[in-house]
């Protein structure tokens, strides 16, 4: 029953990674990227109760939450070219 | 009972999975990125859904639920956020959507802020 599982989320990998390859836009890079973070999470999950090790889930969600970070980062950089200082003058910056 | 358990949590991995693969098909097939967030979200929210309650199933009332479901109320809180920021980002950086010929953003009225 995991093994159609973790074979599924693999197949889905794959077609994430030919899109983040081929992707014209560095959007669709971000997005497969970002899809491929959370099929991680699946396969981490679902790999977990295959092995009998319960601890993995810990491991996936920490991942998710490093995934998020990494796009909403990632999309930042893109669009203002930096990661600091990028509130301009007339928008008063949040932190 | 055991059997059950086994059928139903089967059902609901059979059935993420197959809306993981079709989230993942959508990001290959459809023509425009903004089209392409359609089958990325999918992935998010029904494809990590129904194969994170297939094991909550099976797994029964542990700490392992406890675990399954906190990541997906994290997911289920960040995935909306990660595509509304792509988009925005995508839609102020000058990305057009490959809308019906005649609306505003077509010609260039790209509401960006900058």
């Amino acid at each position: 029953m995991f093994i159609t599982a973790a074979a599924a989320v693999l197949v889905t990998m794959a077609l994430a990674l030919f899109r983040s390859l081929k992707g014209p836009t560095v959007f669709d890079r971000i997005l497969a990227i970002n899809s491929f973070g959370t099929l991680t999470v699946i396969l981490i999950s679902v790999h977990g109760f295959m092995a009998g090790r319960p601890e993995f889930l810990d491991l996936a969600l920490v991942y998710a939450l490093i995934n998020f970070i990494g796009t909403i980062a990632v999309t930042k950089f893109v669009t203002y070219g930096a990661l600091e200082n990028t509130t301009d003058e007339n928008e008063p910056g949040d932190i | 009972m055991e059997l059950v358990l086994d059928v139903v949590s089967w059902g609901f991995i059979l059935a993420g999975s197959g809306f993981c693969l079709i989230g993942g098909l959508g990001l290959i097939r459809l023509r425009d990125m903004y089209a392409r967030k359609h089958g990325a979200s999918l992935i998010d929210t029904l494809g990590i859904g129904l194969i994170l309650t297939g094991l909550m199933v099976q797994a029964g009332f542990t700490l392992v639920t406890a675990k399954l479901f906190l990541i997906l109320v994290f997911v289920f809180f960040t995935s909306p956020t990660t595509t509304h920021a792509l988009a925005r980002a995508a839609l102020n950086s000058g990305l057009v959507p490959d809308v019906d010929k005649d609306s505003p953003i077509k010609q260039g009225a790209v509401p960006s802020k900058k």
